[in-house]
């Protein structure tokens, strides 16, 4: 069994990016889905990953995470190369979609057990914090009753804590937040702000522009390609627009590829 | 007064008023999960009308209802003057429904779809293209394509076009736009203005706030409860605080201290500001909070009063209803 990585260490490859990205391309016959996008990210970064519809998102994201091959190009995360390290990238990173991120019929106590397991906790470990991690979600009454009764909003949350229970250098976040109310909405905001500050980088999605604004950078996909990439404060600057809506707008009304 | 307009609302003019809700209660599994309790609603003729809230707000439940595809368990609602109940019928041919989940036949094609629809309302496509032409036309490059191989965006106009084909005289659209993006979503909005320029009464519902002011009248929903009805302007015109937009070059932290800090009332992000409402004051409000950002060793802090958002307004209502739950830990 692996040890468990501590991301707050001061190892010398936390001065490293998390993810380096350069010229990742994916084809699917002639189509070219993902079109030689480079970036990287700092740890402790929080990056958000924007596009349109079929702008390429997803099929980017799959090949970060070790479940899709490159046709071309680099890419490492934590350390690990996309090409030939995929198991070890899975093991590294944390994932969560706004759907298949929890097992509605066990208890939330299961499911952190359940995934601490999977990931290659100590039992012993997972004993210890998976009480902790319950109590600090506020999830203390409803520890031994099923997932599918919570409230979506806790869902998430408690999705997003089982994501960094095994202390991944980086967590992806696939539209984490949607359809949840605006109070619940922040307060998982500031869940990813704490993990931010402890070290953890965040990958997110996200179909809500204002979340955008509270990313250190974003990128915005149009067609394949990388089209913008910076600090929301400069897009904002850079395009001229009050909000990072109308920056989206802008960029993404141009794609000629709208859907497939 | 209350007793007035209750039997007022019950019979008026149904050309009027095409959707008339009062005091719906719905529950599930037996009682133990309460879904919508003591919904009134009424939305006028050729008004397009918002239901805005998030996930698990009771907003499909109410659809449901209207459409007359569920059973309150308390309750009266009137389309286009027939009763959900009695005459679910006549409303089933009157009204157009489109669901949050995409429920058109997979492996046939868009044309297809479109001909099965038309002839299940005993009418035709040629009849009724004027209606859905703007719409069709985005989709006709695809007319021999299965439903099933299209993108979320080509499938949701199909829906639409399926929808309006027998040319309804209310059209109940749930969540047309969730999970669609920016450029789409505002495509969308855009062919329901035209609808409602065409007379037709849509009510429509959505868990994205900003989209609340491209309706005449909104409801915001939370927990099975109406918050508040009333135009988008109204509502926001009549948020009981100052609020101000805060920013320094540390946000996050700014918000940690800013939350602390007991003169502030509420503090929520809202993308690159803060937006905050201070406790009873003395003294200028935007000099309070910038001596406080000061003393903390903020570095270029902004202030600014500012108009509240339908969002800014949802927040408030959910937290200051003495009848809200399910938001714990709320800051």
């Amino acid at each position: 069994m692996e040890l468990l990585i501590n991301h707050k260490s001061a190892s010398p490859a936390d001065n490293n990016a998390v993810i380096e990205c350069r010229d990742l391309t994916k084809k699917f016959g002639n189509f070219l889905a993902v079109d030689r996008i480079s970036f990287s990210v700092k740890p402790g970064e929080i990056f958000g990953f924007l596009g349109a519809n079929g702008a390429g998102k997803t099929t980017a994201m799959r090949m970060l995470c070790g479940l899709s091959y490159p046709s071309s190009g680099h890419a490492t995360v934590a350390g690990f190369d996309v090409y030939r390290q995929q198991e070890k990238i899975k093991r590294h990173i944390g994932y969560m979609s706004q759907k298949f991120s929890l097992y509605d019929d066990l208890t939330p106590l299961e499911n952190i057990q359940f995934f601490g397991g999977i990931y290659g906790v100590p039992a012993r470990v997972i004993k210890e914090r998976s009480r902790e991690l319950v109590r600090s979600l506020g999830l203390e009454k409803e520890a031994t009753k099923l997932v599918s009764g919570l409230p979506l909003g806790w869902k998430q949350k408690l999705a997003f804590a089982i994501a960094l229970f095994h202390q991944p250098r980086i967590v992806f976040l696939d539209e984490p937040t949607g359809g949840v109310d605006p109070v619940t909405r922040r307060q998982f905001w500031d869940m990813i702000y704490e993990a931010a500050e402890k070290g953890v980088t965040i990958f997110v999605t996200t179909h809500y522009m204002d979340e955008a604004a509270y990313c250190n950078r974003v990128t915005i996909m149009v067609d394949g390609k990388i089209e913008a990439l910076d600090t929301p404060a400069s897009l904002m600057q850079q395009f001229a627009c009050d909000n990072m809506d109308e920056v989206f707008y802008r960029l993404a009304r141009t794609a000629r590829r709208k859907d497939p | 007064m209350k007793k007035n307009n209750l039997y007022t609302s019950l019979s008026p003019d149904p050309g009027d008023t095409p959707i008339i809700a009062e005091h719906i209660s719905k529950s599930y599994n037996k009682g133990t999960a309460p879904a919508l309790s003591n919904v009134s609603l009424t939305v006028k003729k050729g008004e397009l009308f918002g239901l805005i809230g998030p996930d698990g707000a009771g907003k499909t439940t109410l659809f449901r209802i209207l459409t007359t595809l569920l059973l309150a368990d308390s309750g009266q609602a009137r389309i286009s003057g027939y009763d959900v109940v009695k005459d679910f019928k006549q409303i089933r041919s009157t009204v157009g429904y489109m669901p949050g989940k995409f429920s058109l036949y997979q492996d046939l094609t868009v044309q297809e779809n479109l001909t099965f629809f038309a002839a299940l309302f005993g009418t035709e496509v040629a009849t009724q293209y004027e209606l859905i032409r703007d719409i069709y036309d985005q989709i006709e490059p695809f007319k021999n394509r299965r439903a099933g191989k299209l993108s979320g965006g080509m499938k949701q106009k199909l829906a639409l076009c399926c929808a309006l084909i027998h040319k309804p005289s209310v059209l109940f659209l749930d969540e047309p736009t969730t999970g669609v993006d920016v450029v789409s979503r505002r495509e969308f909005w855009e062919m329901l203005q035209k609808l409602k320029r065409q007379g037709i009464t849509i009510l429509v519902s959505t868990p994205y706030m900003e989209e609340a002011v491209l309706c005449d009248r909104i409801a915001l929903i939370q927990n099975g409860q109406l918050l508040n009805i009333d135009t988008p302007s109204q509502i926001t015109g009549t948020f009981p605080a100052a609020l101000y937009a805060v920013k320094a070059a540390s946000i996050y932290t700014l918000l940690k201290d800013l939350r602390s800090w007991n003169q502030v009332e509420s503090c929520y992000a809202f993308g690159e500001w803060l937006h905050v409402t201070l406790r009873q004051h003395t003294g200028d409000a935007r000099a309070l909070i910038r001596e406080y950002a000061a003393a903390k060793a903020h570095q270029q802090v902004t202030v600014q009063l500012i108009a509240p958002t339908i969002e800014d307004s949802f927040i408030r209502l959910a937290t200051t209803n003495p009848l809200q739950h399910g938001t714990p830990n709320q800051p």
